[in-house]
């Protein structure tokens, strides 16, 4: 089923693939009105974010709700224009071609999302909800409809497909639900998926089955993937390369393994650690967690975002700048302080605690 | 009961045979079918399953939140060996419901009252199962289970869309706590939430257990984060407990096909095992198999399966299967007479 050939562009380094999604500098800011007029200021919910998706790679972005993960999604997918910055798809910026290019781009992206039920329309039958798109694309010859619904159905194991065709999203299960929503996304042949939280909503069981699902998709029509989440055990089985945001920021980047086994980021490390495993140890032990909440976006605290919360914390710099990208080992890069050279000492207290993790 | 290892301490809970069906238009859902189970003192057990499992009606079973549809409602619960199924509603509202045992509903942190301060939220139950409480005293407990549960004592006077999701879900602990119950029952307490505050909210969790010595039972569908509660484990599977455990040796290795199977498909954080799921889906509680109900999906099936394994004891471990008969010591509750052994 698998055809290897096509799995081939992965001997290659992500780097060295052309770029089919650049995002430059995005902001998607969201204005706060004064009584229904008058700008009070804005919900900064994705703050200068720069990153470049290749053909074929599957990357996760991971954070906490709030944190601004699902706003920059909505920009990737052209629902919100952002306040600055720009996203470019092959070169082009998706805003540029006005609502004619929009709605190209938007074929050429695939979007799963997060909850089955209520992303599926209640009143329609799969085979309408299948058919919509193709419609809108303008295939116009009812058969050719029909086996292009067929060919994806049997790709999302919905086998065989007339058993479901006629059937409403409430006679199927949470898993058949979501390889709908699967099949939706792919029935346009996309070359890009963004796949929000896709398996939070499932049973473990049913999760992994999704997972696979989505992977096996993914290599056979080298897909390039957005993997939104806050789980990052899934993570591991699904993405290439690893984006933990933070208030609006992307605060490290970094291939999956070296993200799991060598966290930089004071965050990062408090994400991984409070992430279970089921062991019967942990009961008996608590977890650290780093105090208080994450900030508000209409007034997220100067210099690290992070740094209320930090136990790491430098005085006079974390909370005054911005902390730049620091290359702190092959293909990781971190925003923070710790790894500027000023801070070798301080950073040994960090250093000594990620120790402890391996 | 026969076999029953002889513990001289009373179970906080237990159940002997409890059923409950719901009557439904296409007929009777066997959510909950006779089960045996039970709790020590101090203990955290965690009831884990699939979605549609009866894990949550078990819950309410115990607690005798039952909807309008109930079919059939039967067995015994024991409840510091008083029996409870015995009292009639009004006795089971004023002396056991959030007196000796309470509940942090599913989603709780949507199932607080919106237009009411949070402080008399948490206050409420102590004003009506404690006659002699004042106002006063029961707002003055109500700022201590704040303190404990880790809310600011400042947001008492609040409403509960002015917090936010950990903080309302520990609102919800605080009102579950504050009538000092034997056994609160947690309905997946924190599956809605953020990673952190999951911890977080764990973390408090623990310190009241140690603390206080209350009894939990945590329902959820997340092994991993289960483990961060459990003594104890039961596996709950189409309307039955399949297999009852402590944590210790059900996290290194469960013993039912089910839960073996259950524990392969949780993502591990750095493991490089392969994931694998359960082919197939649980089987309809409308007319469910006379036999095993996981048969189907079983790769153990053998011919024994067609009949109904009762819960075997193996090691202080109990598990319906038919593959541990012969290492069963013997056999646990009153499920319907089998031989042992041969």
């Amino acid at each position: 089923m698998t055809t290897m050939t096509q799995t081939a562009p992965q001997a290659a380094p992500a780097s060295e693939r052309p770029a089919l999604l650049s995002v430059r500098h995005l902001k998607v800011w969201y204005e706060l009105r004064k009584w229904g007029f008058g700008l009070a200021g804005y919900v900064k919910a994705v703050d200068d974010v720069s990153f470049d998706l290749h053909e074929g790679e599957a990357i996760a972005i991971v954070g906490e709700s709030g944190c601004g993960k699902s706003s920059l999604m909505k920009a990737i997918l052209g629902l919100v224009p952002p306040h600055d910055g720009q996203i470019l798809y092959q070169g082009q910026d998706i805003f540029a071609g006005g609502r004619a290019g929009l709605r190209w781009y938007r074929s050429q992206v695939g979007y799963v999302q997060q909850d089955p039920f209520g992303a599926l329309p209640p009143f329609m039958s799969v085979r309408r909800i299948l058919e919509e798109p193709l419609i809108l694309v303008g295939v116009k010859d009812r058969d050719e409809r029909l086996a292009r619904i067929r060919a994806v159905m049997e790709e999302v194991k919905l086998s065989p497909p007339e058993d479901f065709l006629n059937k409403f999203p409430h006679m199927l299960s949470g898993g058949q639900q979501q390889r709908v929503v699967i099949a939706r996304a792919m029935i346009r042949n996309p070359k890009l998926m963004v796949a929000d939280e896709p398996v939070s909503m499932l049973d473990a069981s049913v999760r992994v089955e999704i997972l696979k699902l989505l992977r096996q998709i993914q290599e056979e029509h080298n897909l390039a993937v957005i993997y939104i989440t806050h789980d990052l055990s899934t993570v591991r089985y699904f993405s290439e390369r690893i984006f933990v945001m933070y208030a609006g920021k992307v605060i490290e980047k970094a291939s999956t393994d070296e993200l799991l086994w060598h966290p930089q980021h004071p965050y990062t490390l408090a994400l991984l650690n409070a992430i279970s495993d089921p062991d019967a140890a942990n009961a008996r032990k608590l977890r650290e967690v780093p105090p208080g909440e994450p900030p508000s976006l209409v007034t997220p605290p100067p210099g690290c975002r992070f740094h209320p919360r930090c136990k790491y914390a430098i005085q006079g710099e974390c909370d005054v700048n911005v902390p730049p990208e620091f290359p702190t080992r092959p293909h990781h890069l971190t925003a923070c302080w710790l790894y500027d050279e000023r801070y070798a000492q301080q950073r040994q207290v960090l250093e000594d605690d990620l120790g402890d993790l391996a | 009961m026969s076999g029953q290892p002889s513990t001289s301490a009373q179970p906080v809970l237990k159940t002997e045979d409890l059923v409950l069906y719901f009557r439904t238009t296409k007929g009777v859902v066997q959510a909950v079918d006779h089960v045996d189970f039970e709790l020590d003192e101090g203990r955290a057990v965690v009831v884990i399953g699939e979605s549609g499992c009866g894990k949550t009606s078990f819950a309410k079973a115990v607690l005798r939140l039952l909807p309008r549809n109930v079919h059939a409602y039967t067995g015994r619960v024991y409840l510091d060996g008083q029996d409870i199924m015995a009292l009639d509603d009004e006795d089971f509202r004023l002396h056991i419901r959030w007196a000796k045992m309470s509940l942090v509903p599913q989603a709780a942190m949507n199932a607080l009252n919106p237009v009411l301060r949070v402080s008399d939220q948490v206050a409420e139950p102590l004003l009506i199962h404690e006659k002699d409480v004042s106002r006063e005293e029961a707002l003055d407990r109500a700022r201590e289970m704040f303190r404990f549960v880790g809310v600011p004592e400042s947001f008492l006077s609040r409403y509960p869309f002015e917090l936010s999701g950990g903080m309302r879900q520990r609102v919800a602990i605080a009102m579950a706590l504050i009538t000092r119950p034997r056994l609160i029952i947690l309905d997946e307490p924190t599956s809605a939430l953020d990673v952190l505050t999951q911890a977080n909210i764990m973390n408090v969790l623990k310190k009241i257990k140690w603390e206080t010595g209350t009894s939990y039972m945590l329902i959820t569908h997340d092994v991993a984060t289960s483990s961060e509660l459990a003594d104890d484990v039961a596996v709950m599977y189409a309307g039955q407990m399949v297999e009852n455990a402590d944590a210790e040796s059900f996290f290194k290795e469960p013993l039912h096909p089910y839960a073996r199977m259950l524990m392969a498909a949780v993502p591990k954080l750095r493991g490089d095992e392969d994931l694998e799921f359960i082919p197939g889906q649980p089987p309809s509680l409308l007319d469910p198999p006379t036999g095993c109900r996981f048969a189907d999906r079983c790769p153990f099936r053998f011919d024994k399966c067609d009949q109904d394994p009762p819960l075997f004891l193996v090691d202080g471990r109990k598990v319906k299967c038919w593959l541990f008969e012969k290492d069963a010591q013997g056999v646990y509750g009153t499920q319907p007479a089998v031989a042992t052994g041969d």
